[in-house]
């Protein structure tokens, strides 16, 4: 479970994120929309205990991140939007390492390495320098990373960028069952056939607020927005088009 | 269809992010802490002044000495240029392969209609600012002691700026020309190994070279045939090819009145044509070693390094455990890290010579006091040693995290963790390393028991203080967003550990004096040393210092890295 409190989050005299709150149960999968600058990798940031929240509260599991943070990142597996590895490591040692960092080892942790390199078909390049990787590679090798300990709760920002149509699907399918076993998915995303796809509720967070949230009919009657499409209603709380600019940018 | 001059984007243009990015630095500098601010300024001016001091006291000495004082003079402006020069050469070359062709703005410069001179040109300037000013700091109370010694009058720094600015340009055009040449035939991953051991290479063969030409001589006419020997070796320049030589002639011909437009033709002539030559060489060849750059990553692993070392650290947890292995790795993996280990063995050999090459052990009766005075200054040598290794090696830890940050935040390791690891992952090496050097001078320079122990003892607490100084000042100004692991140390929280870890150093051995001298009087009386109040609260105070000195920055670092955001 994740419970957000007033989490606020100020750089200087800009309010990046303003009073959020938000709960995210177990066995559900969230969904934080909204445009560029708009809050939501801030929110997940402090959520992952990367940043420090200005004011509020994150709690993941139950736990305080604030104050009890090795405690509630054990529960936890954070998925960044960009995959920065280290060069000089093999996926293998990668991941041997992700695990060691929340203190597990052993024959146990090996097999589930090969588990997760086989589900994300990276085993032919276990014993290969992350270097020579491709951006789809060391994506699907940091959300192996997110999964080695096994954790509670997956806070995820922007999972499917650079992944390839089979493991859009198969990244889609393995937060689906996770959930469906009592696990916590809180996901960033831009796209939002996904959301409408595989999220049970979501919340669209417009200039460090949410906008509306709940599932997609909840959102759709909070915006008196009839059968609008997500795409529509999304557009409508966050401004939409311009068609003066778009002509302005496109005259010669 | 190369575009025309008016259509491309000014230099001041394509220079903007960089000098615009560097006040905003300094206004977020200006706007924190105050405290850290000040400690900066006062540690920065005591160096400069220490700096300035030695230097007029030398230069007024030599000054003084009847007939050949302004020889000698030169000879020494030429021999410091020449070390700046060999330093130069080096931090061009690394440099040059960051600001050409592995920075993270050049796509967008390279993709933009900027033609090649223009691009050429702002990238030069930003290798020589990158490179160059640490240099250009070091250099400033040299040259101000030079003028104010021999009376330069106002004009003096205009003339010295005109001899140092090229004396800049071309060992940076050189570090250009030979960074496309390398990137043209391997692969820019693949050069920025192979530099780090060319760049080695060659700083070692001149430092050798400079050592083997016996400098010390200088200091000894006794030891040439007869004066008028020693008067030709003084006139005579190192070599006529060496820019260091054309500077040190041209600021000496100013101060000494002599007018003479050889060097100045020679500087600017040589600084002039490098220029040419390197904007050809750009435009001939960095397009197609560009394109080359962004190929060629290695793949297979060389050592899995688990086995034996696995082995040994079986006894730690295993988040401390895979972290160190992990640091290891990343180390001896990457070639720009472990191949400055060349320059650290050249520099130990010279320091080893330096020491065997004394006149001990030729027969003749050293004086006790020679030995101790010399055994104690050997300690102050060691002492910068170690501090400039650690801030090759251990200044950079917490940089190297950079982009992987994210992923030790977001786990639960403990900030401390992180920190205690990489201490340790640097200091136990430079403990060993310290140890060797002090008891192998020690044992050829036959110290007193006395000495020996003062030495190692001070040797082993000066290590532990600089390494958590090195790591600490690596917190406070960490470089996350480096493209080359080998600049770190030379950015502008480097300079000021260097700076700090001299001064602690300074402090140390003006403290050890008192016991020292007591120790040589107790020798001369021919009695054994007491243990007087004076010489306790002596050695107090110098363990205190540096227990505080590695205490405090690692506590300090601690509390910040668990304030950091990414």
């Amino acid at each position: 479970m994740i419970r957000l409190t007033g989490l606020v989050k100020r750089y200087g005299r800009f309010t990046a994120v303003d009073g959020i709150d938000l709960e995210v149960p177990r066995g559900e999968l969230f969904g934080l929309l909204g445009p560029n600058g708009a809050g939501k990798t801030t929110t997940i940031r402090m959520i992952a205990g990367i940043l420090r929240p200005t004011a509020g509260t994150v709690e993941v599991g139950g736990i305080d991140i604030g104050t009890h943070p090795l405690e509630a990142k054990h529960r936890m597996g954070y998925i960044p939007d960009r995959p920065f590895v280290y060069d000089k490591l093999t996926g293998g040692e990668f991941l041997r390492f992700a695990a060691a960092l929340y203190g597990q080892e052993g024959p146990a942790v090996e097999r589930r390495i090969d588990e997760l390199l086989e589900l994300f078909e990276l085993t032919r390049w276990k014993d290969e320098l992350t270097e020579s990787y491709s951006h789809g590679m060391r994506q699907k090798l940091i959300i192996s990373g997110a999964l080695v300990h096994r954790p509670a709760v997956i806070v995820v920002d922007e999972p499917m960028v650079g992944l390839d149509p089979k493991s859009a699907r198969l990244l889609k399918d393995l937060f689906r069952q996770f959930v469906d076993r009592g696990g916590t998915v809180l996901m960033s995303t831009h796209t939002l056939e996904i959301a409408e796809q595989v999220c049970d509720r979501i919340a669209i967070v417009y200039r460090g607020k949410v906008a509306a949230h709940g599932t997609m009919d909840e959102v759709r009657r909070q915006t008196a927005s009839g059968d609008m499409s997500l795409e529509e209603v999304f557009l409508k709380l966050t401004g939409g088009l311009r068609e003066h600019q778009l002509d302005a940018v496109l005259e010669a | 269809m190369e575009i025309g001059d008016r259509s491309q984007p000014a230099l001041w243009t394509i220079l903007t992010p960089k000098w615009r990015g560097a006040l905003a630095r300094l206004r977020q500098e200006r706007q924190g802490s105050r405290t850290r601010g000040a400690l900066v300024l006062l540690v920065g001016a005591g160096f400069w002044a220490a700096v300035f001091g030695v230097a007029y006291r030398v230069l007024s000495y030599i000054q003084r000495v009847p007939d050949i004082g302004d020889l000698l003079a030169g000879k020494m402006l030429a021999v410091i240029l020449l070390a700046f020069l060999s330093i130069l050469l080096l931090s061009n070359v690394i440099t040059a392969l960051s600001t050409f062709f592995l920075a993270k703005d050049l796509d967008l410069l390279v993709a933009a209609p900027v033609g090649g001179m223009r691009l050429y040109l702002a990238k030069l300037g930003e290798t020589v600012v990158h490179s160059s000013w640490m240099v250009a700091l070091l250099a400033l109370p040299i040259l101000t002691a030079y003028g104010i010694v021999f009376s330069g009058g106002p004009l003096f720094p205009f003339v010295a700026l005109a001899a140092f600015v090229p004396f800049l340009i071309l060992p940076a055009v050189l570090g250009t020309i030979v960074t496309v040449l390398l990137v043209n035939v391997f692969p820019a991953r693949r050069t920025r190994e192979l530099l780090g051991l060319l760049g080695l290479g060659v700083l070692g063969v001149l430092v050798l070279s400079l050592r083997f030409m016996r400098p010390e001589q200088l200091a000894r006419p006794e030891g040439f045939q007869n004066f008028v020997d020693y008067l030709v070796v003084l006139r005579t320049p190192t070599s006529d090819l060496l820019p260091s030589e054309w500077a040190a002639g041209m600021i000496m011909n100013w101060l000494l009145r002599v007018s003479d437009p050889d060097p100045v033709a020679r500087l600017w002539g040589a600084a002039a044509a490098a220029l040419a030559a390197g904007i050809v060489v750009h435009r001939r060849l960095f397009r197609l070693g560009y394109s080359k750059a962004q190929e060629g990553a290695e793949r297979k692993v060389r050592r899995p390094l688990r086995g034996a070392i696995g082995g040994i650290m079986q006894a730690l947890p295993p988040t401390e455990r895979e972290f160190l292995l992990k640091d290891m790795r990343l180390f001896f993996r990457d070639n720009s890290q472990w191949s400055q280990l060349i320059l650290l063995a050249v520099l130990l050999m010279i320091y080893i010579f330096n020491i065997s090459a004394l006149p001990i052990h030729s027969g003749e009766r050293i004086p006790f006091t020679l030995v101790t005075i010399i055994s104690f200054l050997n300690l102050g040598l060691a002492g910068f040693v170690l501090a400039a290794i650690a801030a090759r090696f251990v200044f950079p830890g917490v940089s190297l995290e950079g982009r992987q940050m994210w992923l030790l935040r977001s786990s639960p390791l403990k900030p401390a963790t992180m920190l205690w690891s990489k201490y340790w992952f640097g200091t136990l090496p430079l403990l060993g390393l310290a140890l060797c050097i002090t008891l192998l001078t020690n044992w050829l320079l036959r110290v007193s028991p006395f000495m020996m122990v003062v030495s190692v003892g001070t040797i082993l607490l000066y290590t532990l203080a600089v390494c958590a100084l090195a790591l600490s000042f690596g917190v406070f100004y960490p470089q996350f967003g480096t493209e080359n692991a080998a600049q770190i140390p030379t950015s502008f929280g480097g300079v000021v550990y260097m700076m700090a870890s001299l001064c602690l150093l300074a402090i140390v051995i003006m403290i050890e004096a008192v016991p020292v001298t007591a120790h040589l009087r107790a020798h001369q009386r021919g009695e054994a040393l007491g243990a007087t109040p004076e010489l306790l609260l002596a050695g107090t105070a110098v363990v205190g210092i540096l227990v505080a000195a590695t205490v405090v920055p690692l506590r300090l670092s601690a509390r910040r890295i668990e304030q950091m955001e990414f």
